[in-house]
């Protein structure tokens, strides 16, 4: 159990913490800082990977730590700890206020003490016994690495399972005083196929979040038949004539080129940097009218979402794009503080030892009213990009992503399987030219590395087509 | 507690548990780092971190394993338990033992930790550099990615065997990336890294030269056309596609079947004569270098290449066995231990006559892509396929001039690309992950949108 594990220190998880957190608070404020923030976490996580018919890695961790933020002025120091004891934390705030050189005592705000405690873990406490044992999930993905061995040419099957959860407490000196257990679950199947010179792989990755049953449910067979389906229609495919195009994206894990080559610069932190084209555009028009997008952290069960930030608050639906028009950037307290924009629910961190910063969570393309052969049959020459790898998005913002499985498009038809395309373009220069949207919204897992660690997101839409983009190949 | 309290304590807890034969890696860490923004300070950060990785061998010799960051007697005591707990689903198919190697001699260089500089030092330097950035031309408007750092940190790898060793070392870091903006162009960005055991020993003034340098010389940008173009890599950016596709060497992900290599490759003919390639994780360059692997193993010079064929792969304790070999210092700490190369020096051979000598970057007036720096590897390399699609940073050199690409990628494939590697430059150039000369390669494909 989560809360058996730190009693020997002076925070207890399951316990109030109350007097202590605002010693603490107080403490800081009485240096002089305009602001602090204390965020304490437990963590407990396995994972477990098979490969061929054999479990070969079973891991557990556990991990526990303070990350304490002051603010003075619009600046901010940050300290991580894995000392939770009140002088250990004590220490973490003095040696914040010393690294901001904080001489000044005189505080902009005020500290009235912590609210009365949110509690948002009360019914999840029994999450932890309600999770599959590693038993369990040890048998279940053997039996997913045996439904992969379909033929003779899968020469490498991978089944893996990791578990996080996260306990944590968020106190702050605006009165915030919040606690929560986090469950994100997540099952990974992957393949290589290969045939004399031929190889291809094929791969597809299920998440949730707090729902301890869902490994349960998980249909296995359903996945090992499209990641088998996947490698073996890629395994003789031609390399992709490169190319400017246009090309329909699949739904749900083809949301993440709008994650990354847009979501990213409405988050306020590419607005303190400057990085974004976008900082001076709210209410105007940005893309298609055919797009609205939206990022929000209250879909049940979905990999983003969240009872409280890792900043204490809660979450909220925020419509980013509204039929083109820029309406709202993702904000968290530093991006409030530094660029005037409200805060969205959207501080989030991957842990203790980094400080929250403004992050996506469910991120999507809104579904429009074609349907996905609408789209495919409006193209004569193009791109079916059925299943995107990573991308990446330079400081300038051109993004590139690889297509994972992709198909031609000839007169309004699918033909032959292509390998090795990469889209690659700009987010302010494709924006206007995603001019359909499908009627089939839906959403995938994945997770986001970026200024605050990897944190668990999910990107979505329906099938969009692209008017034209840059397709590197051979 | 220090590295030997925390063997006692683990040693204490094993035998209280019964269990006879364990080891464990631990990483106990100090940092700082500082970021600015027009001169104010923006985040400044600092962390004291420790994690241990405990192994545990039950009754079947089958091992499990616990990570925690709580070294308190009851912490280590949940972890050995845990392990242990985890050792019922030890892999059957493939067993751990301790490397026969984690008691030799290693040689640990302490006169190369330095001192902490302090946050109020990090923050005064970063500002002047970013100062001086800003200033080193009209057209650069911000240093949106900037950041110098501290680290200081202890490893220590100990068995049930006896086995014990550890090193302290010190880190720093600078890192300056600048956007330039002219009026009516799309703005560039480039930047530049340098690292140093300590902050006085960072060269800042040449990070801020070759930021700057780089940033301006991608102003004067143009599409290219798509088609195969004669390459030239930068020692960093060949650094880059060896470290991408170093599963050919890597002996676990032979056995796992997702290398372009097999056990029988060794001897394999990959490219010219010339080409030799090494994994020197000890070399006096390497900053990060460390004496011992995650396995205990002392870190040692392997060739990985030579005179254009496979002489050597990455070993851990286990895959050496299978090898029949023995292990290379290449290994990590986990349940499936990884293996990865340290620090990959490329040269060439004494057997270099096949060579385009008349390929020199710096003289050559021939048409040719000068690529500077790949990015987007992880999304853009398939290492078991052994192709690539990278964007990057370049230059098309034609006529003697040379005009910065905009947006493009360069695709193929690894083999294909080291079949035709058609001259390797005399000048070899540190970077910080490796050592390599200018490599030429004859015709990869570039997609650009021109």
């Amino acid at each position: 159990m989560l809360s058996s594990q730190i009693k020997s220190n002076e925070i207890e998880f399951g316990s109030c913490n109350k007097d202590l957190l605002e010693e603490i608070i107080f403490y800081g404020i009485g240096l002089g800082a305009d602001f602090v923030e204390i965020f304490i976490e437990n963590s407990d996580n396995a994972s477990v990977l098979a490969e061929e018919d054999y479990i070969t890695s079973v891991s557990p961790s556990f991990g526990r730590g303070a990350g304490i933020r002051i603010f003075k002025d619009k600046r901010d120091g940050f300290v991580s700890t894995n000392d939770l004891s009140k002088n250990g934390l004590m220490g973490s705030v003095s040696q914040a206020i010393e690294m901001l050189d904080i001489t000044d005592k005189n505080n902009r705000e005020v500290f009235n003490g912590l609210n009365k405690h949110k509690n948002y873990s009360l019914s999840k406490k029994t999450w932890i016994n309600e999770v599959p044992s590693i038993h369990e999930i040890s048998e279940k993905l053997l039996v997913s690495t045996k439904s992969l061995k379909k033929n003779n040419k899968i020469i490498t099957r991978k089944g893996s399972y990791s578990r996080n959860l996260q306990e944590v407490i968020i106190a702050s000196s605006d009165g915030t005083y919040a606690s929560d257990i986090r469950l994100h679950q997540t099952v990974g199947l992957n393949v290589i196929a290969s045939d004399a010179q031929y190889r291809s792989n094929g791969s597809r990755r299920f998440g949730s979040s707090g729902m301890p049953n869902e490994f349960r449910l998980w249909d296995h067979e359903k996945a090992a038949n499209e990641v088998f389906e996947s490698s073996m229609n890629m395994l003789y495919a031609d390399y992709v004539e490169a190319g400017q195009m246009p090309v329909v994206l699949a739904n749900k894990f083809g949301g993440v080129i709008f994650h990354e080559a847009c979501g990213h610069l409405l988050e306020t932190t590419q607005i303190e940097r400057g990085t974004t084209p976008f900082e001076n555009k709210l209410n105007e028009k940005i893309a298609h009218e055919s797009v609205t997008a939206i990022d929000e952290g209250i879909s049940e069960g979905s990999f983003g979402s969240l009872s409280v930030d890792d900043e204490g608050m809660e979450p909220e639906k925020s419509v980013l794009i509204k039929d083109g028009i820029l309406k709202k950037f993702i904000s968290d307290r530093a991006g409030e503080l530094r660029t005037g924009h409200k805060r969205t629910g959207s501080g989030r961190r991957q842990n203790y030892s980094f400080a929250a910063a403004s992050r996506m969570r469910n991120t999507y393309i809104a579904k429009g009213e074609y349907s996905k052969e609408d789209l495919i049959n409006s193209i004569n020459d193009g791109l079916y990009c059925k299943s995107m790898g990573g991308g990446s998005v330079g400081a300038t913002g051109q993004f590139n992503f690889a297509v994972e499985e992709g198909y031609l498009i000839k007169n309004g038809k699918l033909t032959n399987p292509v390998k090795g395309a990469t889209l690659i373009g700009e987010a302010k220069e494709v924006m206007p030219k995603i001019s359909m949207c499908g009627n089939d919204l839906e959403l995938a897992p994945g997770f986001c590395g970026s200024i605050s660690g990897s944190v668990n997101v999910t990107v979505g839409q329906p099938h969009i087509k692209v008017d034209s983009i840059t397709v590197g190949g051979r | 507690m220090n590295s030997r309290e925390i063997t006692t304590q683990i040693s204490k807890a094993a035998d209280f548990l019964n269990l006879k034969k364990w080891d464990y890696g631990a990483s106990f860490s100090n940092d700082y780092s500082v970021q600015v923004d027009k001169g104010e300070a923006k985040q400044l950060k600092a962390s004291q971190k420790q994690i241990l990785t405990l192994r545990v061998w039950n009754e079947s010799n089958l091992v499990g394993i616990t990570t925690t960051s709580d070294i308190s007697e009851s912490g280590i005591k949940n972890a050995l338990n845990q392990a242990n707990i985890a050792s019922d689903f030890g892999n059957k198919n493939e067993s751990t033992e301790f490397s026969p190697l984690a008691k030799d001699p290693i040689k640990v260089e302490e006169l190369k930790k330095r001192n902490p500089a302090g946050i109020k030092k990090l923050l005064t330097l970063l500002r002047e550099a970013e100062v001086k950035l800003l200033e080193s031309h009209d057209s650069i408007k911000s240093v949106p990615y900037n950041g110098l750092s501290e680290s200081f940190y202890e490893r220590v790898y100990a068995n049930s065997d006896g086995a014990f060793r550890s090193y302290t070392k010190s880190q720093a870091a600078l890192y300056l990336y600048a956007r330039a903006e002219e009026k009516d162009k799309k703005p560039r960005s480039s930047g530049s890294v340098k690292l140093g055991y300590g902050v006085d020993d960072i060269d800042i003034e040449s990070c801020i030269k070759d930021a700057s340098k780089k940033t301006i010389s991608h102003l004067n940008y143009s599409s290219i056309k798509t088609d195969k173009y004669l390459i030239c890599f930068s020692p960093e950016s060949f650094l880059t596609i060896i470290n991408a596709f170093s599963s050919m060497f890597n002996a676990r992900s032979i056995l796992d079947g997702v290398s372009l290599s097999n056990k029988t490759s060794i001897g394999e003919k990959l490219s010219t004569e010339a080409l030799n390639v090494y994994d020197d994780g000890l070399h006096e360059k390497n900053i990060s270098s460390s004496p011992f692997d995650g396995e205990g193993t002392p870190t040692k010079r392997l060739c990985l290449i030579n005179k254009g064929r496979i002489e050597n792969f990455l070993h851990s304790e286990s895959t050496a066995r299978i090898f029949k070999t023995i292990p290379t210092g290449h290994a990590g700490l986990g349940s499936k231990v990884s293996v990865s190369p340290d620090w990959i020096v490329v040269e060439k051979s004494k057997k270099n006559f096949d060579l385009k000598t008349s390929l020199d970057h710096s003289t050559y007036e021939g048409e040719f892509v000068y690529i500077e720096e790949l990015n987007a590897i992880h999304a853009g390399v398939r290492a078991s396929q052994g192709s690539f699609s990278l964007p990057f940073d370049g230059w098309l050199y034609k006529n003697g001039e040379k005009i910065s690409i905009e947006s493009a990628t360069v695709a193929g494939d690894i083999k294909y690309l080291l079949k035709n590697i058609i001259n390797i430059e005399s000048n070899q150039e540190v970077t910080t992950s490796g050592i390599s000369p200018h490599i030429w390669v004859d015709e990869l494909s570039i997609t650009g949108d021109a």
